[in-house]
């Protein structure tokens, strides 16, 4: 599973700044929208896999990596194969339909889930966790005229990533104890499963609330008084790389809607 | 001298306790000292660390009085950041006080809330990183630390900050002995370049023995205060406050009891070895 994974890397793609990434991410999927005919989606497709070579990932351990979601993919593929109607009537059986139209929108459709997996699975495996919290504070700072707790949301978001490996050793320890005096995870029927997991949830949420005491005492001690006032060690910068996908990005839009169909 | 740490008459009370933690302390702390506070467990060291530098708040506890003066400032609402600014504390677990999500992040963490330019900061956690010796693992995330470079790098974010005083809350109970032996060589290493006060927390005896002074808690109150030759061989004391005895002093009890003399005071293990050699000696 490749979802939401950091590969670290030097690649061109790894050297964008993560607000770069992160919203062009976000407006690519926007203009994934704008594609309506094979031409289109073709050249959506060729950039798209154009950009694996550029940021060091190979297309097999891409195509391995998203596997995981071809049910998805396939359930909703499926859905709009056979509820379209309109357009020629090629098939129908009952109230299932495959129509001119329904099978046009369902490769539509495949088309777009593809696109828009591929392009945020990419983004995670090029941004480390950090970068994007860092990205998602300098993007949001705007709103803090609106009393909008930008740094203490950035400081929450940081603490909560910087615990997510703490907190799983923790489980996996846990889980191990209560095997050992006998608990049997992920056996029997669906009660008595939610019933195993209670002596691996409570144990937890306390543990993360001593743990969360501990941190809030070491913060203070170490003089936190709040987001107010703060400097910041971290800084984003912006370099040509950026400019580059901003420039590449306007000319994909132009050329989209010159090539849409109306 | 004026004492860098004074402690006054203080008592603590949790609130919803029925008895203090803390019964009258009075202390005092010279600059450049090594002082270990020792105790079992219950007998109200961590509430001691926690008062010094403000953590427990007299509206946190229902009873608190007495004064407590670091570095000449009076501890109250007005100075308790400035004190905080000439204390560094490191705590017990490695884990739960490490903030930042790279160890550069978390040294440059305190040097973030006191709005250090960036410029000055990046050479702080530079320097403080070499100082204790984790230059190669700035980019590192906690989850890729052992405990005992946890605990170095929490050292590096005061050693960032320079403080008058450390205050090593039982920071070494958590580390195997290798690395508790590197973390105090390191904080004595950093007391004497920087002149720093140190005030060690601990039950390790030997934290306890590299102190200047020990001062023993007893039930939320001072016990007993002296150097850790005096207080080490008051060995049936120390038992009965739920601390070992140091091995020579054991080893002293087992030779008295086979009949063979040996002295009173309190003798290092290279000390007892000269006298063991020179008590064989027939020349």
């Amino acid at each position: 599973m490749i979802l939401g994974r950091y590969i670290p890397g030097d690649s061109p793609i790894h050297r964008l700044d993560p607000r770069t990434k992160l919203l062009g991410c976000f407006y690519y999927i926007g203009i994934v929208f704008l594609a309506n005919n094979w031409i289109t989606y073709a050249l959506m497709f060729a950039l798209t896999l154009g950009l694996l070579p550029l940021a060091h990932v190979r297309l097999g351990f891409f195509l391995r990596g998203v596997r995981a979601i071809i049910y998805l993919i396939l359930f909703t593929v499926l859905l709009q194969l056979f509820f379209t109607t309109g357009g020629h009537v090629w098939w129908q059986w009952g109230w299932l339909t495959v129509t001119s139209k329904g099978v046009v929108n369902a490769v539509y459709i495949l088309c777009r889930l593809v696109l828009i997996i591929f392009a945020s699975t990419l983004l995670t495996l090029t941004t480390q966790p950090l970068g994007l919290a860092d990205a998602v504070e300098s993007i949001l700072k705007p709103l803090k005229p609106l009393h909008v707790p930008v740094t203490e949301l950035a400081l929450m978001l940081s603490i909560a990533l910087r615990f997510v490996p703490t907190l799983m050793d923790q489980t996996t320890k846990t889980m191990n104890a209560q095997r050992a005096r006998g608990v049997d995870f992920g056996s029997g029927g669906p009660i008595k499963q939610l019933k195993a997991i209670v002596p691996l949830f409570i144990p937890l949420f306390v543990s993360a609330f001593s743990m969360a005491d501990d941190l809030a005492t070491a913060m203070e001690a170490r003089g936190f008084r709040g987001g107010d006032g703060r400097t910041r060690y971290r800084a984003l910068a912006y370099h040509r790389g950026d400019a580059v996908a901003v420039v590449l990005l306007v000319v994909l839009t132009v050329v989209l809607i010159v090539l849409r169909t109306h | 001298m004026q004492p860098v740490i004074d402690i006054q008459d203080l008592s603590f009370r949790y609130r919803e306790a029925t008895t203090d933690a803390l019964k009258h302390v009075s202390l005092t702390v010279n600059p450049g000292e090594w002082v270990a506070i020792i105790g079992r467990n219950g007998s109200g060291k961590s509430t001691l660390a926690g008062n010094i530098i403000g953590l427990l708040e007299p509206e946190r506890g229902s009873v608190t009085s007495g004064h407590v003066t670091v570095s000449g400032l009076p501890l109250d609402d007005e100075h308790v950041w400035d004190i905080r600014a000439r204390v560094g504390i490191v705590f017990q677990n490695p884990d739960n006080q490490f903030v930042g999500a790279t160890v550069a992040d978390d040294i440059a963490f305190g040097m973030e809330n006191r709005a250090v330019p960036r410029a000055e900061m990046q050479q702080r956690v530079q320097a403080a990183l070499s100082a204790v010796g984790m230059t190669d693992f700035a980019e590192r995330e906690p989850a890729r630390l052992s405990g005992g470079q946890k605990q170095r790098v929490a050292i590096a974010g005061i050693v960032a900050q320079a403080p008058d005083i450390i205050i090593l809350d039982e920071a070494t109970s958590m580390l195997d002995p290798a690395g508790r032996r590197a973390v105090i060589d390191l904080v004595t290493q950093l007391q004497q370049e920087r002149h720093m006060t140190v005030l060690s927390i601990t039950h390790d005896l030997d934290e306890a023995a590299r102190a200047d002074r020990i001062i023993m808690l007893a039930h939320g109150a001072v016990a007993d205060v002296g150097t850790p030759a005096e207080i080490f061989t008051r060995g049936t004391e120390l038992a009965a406050n739920g601390l070992d005895v140091p091995f020579p002093e054991q080893l002293k009890v087992a030779l008295r009891a086979r009949g063979v003399s040996v002295p009173d005071d309190y003798r290092t293990e290279k000390g007892l070895v000269d006298y063991l050699w020179t008590l064989r000696s027939t020349m």
